[in-house]
């Protein structure tokens, strides 16, 4: 089973649910924890894992062979992300606009450019607390997420029956995220009790609809905000699985890298439940996105 | 006119209500918010728009159904997996096509088009403190960046008629794509991070994304007495690398009731709400030691 954790705002949480949720489950089945924040992976942090494997992503991007380039600039016009440009007759290359499409290649009459790899970002696995971990940072300066997200979930094994893969989204609704929780069985949406959460809550309900995923909210430091989370949700009949606090306690739990199951006992309980609830849902017959 | 990017690595840091906080304290300035993923400013500044155009991220590739053969060359060359059998006919996955063109380029029939794609808008605004530039990507859509870069250029644009001396940029979490293109060439960037392993975690990649751009970084830590020890930590990252430290802003429940009410923190505390000592205050103080190094570097 494949359960995405997911926000449209950063900070609401997303990394403590994910580690958490994997540390009750562990207790039952065999979990597997992807960090898809490529951009900032935190769930490490939290878990401690010492990684065993590394390798690095790549992408590939052209090269100009300068003897046999006559200058034509047909690579050039046809790159749709100007990453190829003709000065004084000489192709120069931004290997950091190209998407690897291989067009250049393919139009280059006189065989002048061939692909070399390019090092995007990097996949890490190991184990910490029990959990197989799997981390993929994108390289500072590389724009290239979406391609370490799909490297990252590939260290998951394809037939996923009998364990459970946790993924952590970065947060927004971009097409990093939609990397990462597309085809799977289930989104969890953190969000804050806030304005900000509100607003930015209905953007990844709208991203969990797009895709047709079967979703519930669980809503952060409860208490500290408003009631525009609560009534939008239940306006839209959408689940609330969970609510953790406000309580100073967690917050410097969580800034010194704990974990919440260990350190409070109800709170274990509350992810227990949590479980529970994503259980009773998808193994429900009724229509994915449908609540109620 | 300089630039000043607002930026945290890490979501949820308080960014925007910094940045609002700004936009409140500052004169003669445009605002822009880059956080064209999940863009929340406008909650704050409550902007009057006044237009509003669609953005043309892309394009993405057709195929004429009369044309097609079938024959799968396309769906052989196209590297994002976006070209599929249905019914027996060559379609495209909007949702997955880059518009490369290279189905175009390598299709014997001629039957694909490249068509454009508006994937969100931008909008031009004003606002209580200034004109506001802002974005809406839509879902589930790319290149942000590019988004980043056109409301980027549009700030400039009315800085530059209306002789402004700051452009207030809110930038986007995290490092990829949209991060880069907010911080290509601003004067100086103020990087608000928390006292936490996490915040700790994201403020050095994200400075050094900022430092592989030669843009002048300075830091400021939000809600610092929710972990006083952790605080200590991060202005001791900050002291070792030569990080200047913009200030210390405290954990303040009223930053939340005053966004409730669609008002920047130092607002509310002008409107004479407790707390006075509170977060608008030392977000005063930060803007004044983010003023300071401005007018250094202009200098
Ligand atoms: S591979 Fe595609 S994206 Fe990269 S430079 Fe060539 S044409 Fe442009
Ligand atoms: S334009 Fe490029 S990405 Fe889109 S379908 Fe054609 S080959 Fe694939």
């Amino acid at each position: 089973m494949l359960i995405t954790i997911a926000s449209g705002k950063g900070g609401t949480g997303k990394t403590t649910i994910a580690v958490n949720l994997a540390l009750i489950i562990k207790e039952m089945l065999p979990v597997m924890l992807l960090d898809c924040d490529v951009e900032e992976p935190n769930a490490h942090l939290f878990l401690q894992p010492s990684f065993t494997q590394h390798r690095g992503v790549f992408t590939t991007v052209p090269k100009v062979d300068e003897t046999k380039c006559d200058g034509c600039g047909r690579c050039s016009s046809f790159c749709a992300y100007g990453a190829i440009a003709i000065v004084e007759k000489q192709p120069i290359i931004f290997p950091e606009l190209c998407h690897s499409c291989g067009g250049c290649s393919l139009v280059c009459p006189t065989e002048a450019i061939t692909e070399i790899p390019r090092k995007i970002g990097s996949v890490e696995t190991g184990a910490g607390k029990g959990i197989q971990i799997t981390k993929g940072s994108l390289a500072i300066g590389s724009p290239l997420a979406p391609v370490v997200v799909n490297a990252v979930r590939d260290t998951a094994p394809a037939n996923h029956r009998g364990r459970v893969v946790i993924i952590d989204a970065s947060p927004g609704t971009s097409c990093s995220v939609v990397a990462a929780v597309q085809n799977t069985d289930f989104c969890l949406l953190v969000t804050e009790p806030t304005p900000f959460g509100l607003h930015d809550l209905a953007l990844a309900v709208e991203l969990a609809t797009k895709l047709q995923l079967p979703y519930g909210v669980v809503i952060n430091r409860s208490g500290l905000g408003d009631s525009g989370v609560y009534d939008y949700c239940s306006e839209a009949r959408i689940p609330i699985l969970m609510e953790i606090p406000f309580d100073t306690r967690y917050a410097s739990c969580y800034a010194k890298g704990g974990l919440l199951v260990e350190a409070f006992p109800d709170l274990k309980e509350q992810f227990h439940n949590l479980w529970d609830r994503i259980r009773d849902r998808l193994a429900s017959d009724k229509p994915p996105y449908a609540w109620g | 006119m300089q630039e000043l990017l607002i930026i945290s690595g890490k979501g949820g840091t308080g960014k925007t209500s910094i940045t609002a906080g700004f936009a409140a304290l500052a004169r003669n300035i445009v605002i822009a918010d880059c956080d064209v993923d999940a863009a929340n400013l406008h909650m704050l500044l409550r902007p009057v728009t006044y237009h509003t155009e669609g953005f043309i991220g892309s394009q993405k590739a057709e195929i004429d159904p009369h044309k097609c053969t079938n024959c799968r060359t396309c769906e052989e060359h196209c590297r994002f997996d976006a070209i599929k059998i249905l019914n027996a006919h060559s379609v495209v996955i909007a949702m997955a096509c880059e518009g490369c063109g290279v189905c175009r380029l390598v299709c014997p029939e001629g039957a694909v088009t490249l068509e454009d794609h508006m994937s969100g808008h931008l909008f031009l605004s004003d606002t209580r403190y200034g004109p506001l530039v802002h974005a809406r990507l839509g879902i589930a859509e790319e290149n942000s960046g590019k988004l980043v870069a056109k409301v980027r250029e549009n700030a400039r644009l009315i800085a530059e008629t209306q002789d402004s001396d700051y452009i207030i940029i809110d930038g986007p979490p995290g490092t990829g794509c949209p991060v880069i293109s907010s911080s290509s060439g601003v004067d100086l960037a103020l990087i608000v991070t928390e006292p936490t392993v996490a915040g700790l975690h994201d403020l050095k990649r994200v400075h050094r994304l900022i430092d592989h751009f030669a843009v002048p970084a300075m830091v400021c830590i939000n809600k610092w007495d929710l972990d006083k020890e952790y605080a200590e930590e991060i202005e001791t990252y900050c002291r070792h690398h030569k990080i200047e430290l913009a200030g210390r802003i405290p954990f303040d429940r009223g930053v939340v009731s005053a966004l409730a009410k669609g008002l920047p923190a130092v607002d509310y505390e002008i409107a004479g709400a407790p707390q006075l000592a509170g977060a608008g205050h030392a977000i005063q103080h930060v803007w004044q030691a983010v003023l300071h190094r401005l007018s250094s570097l202009s200098a």
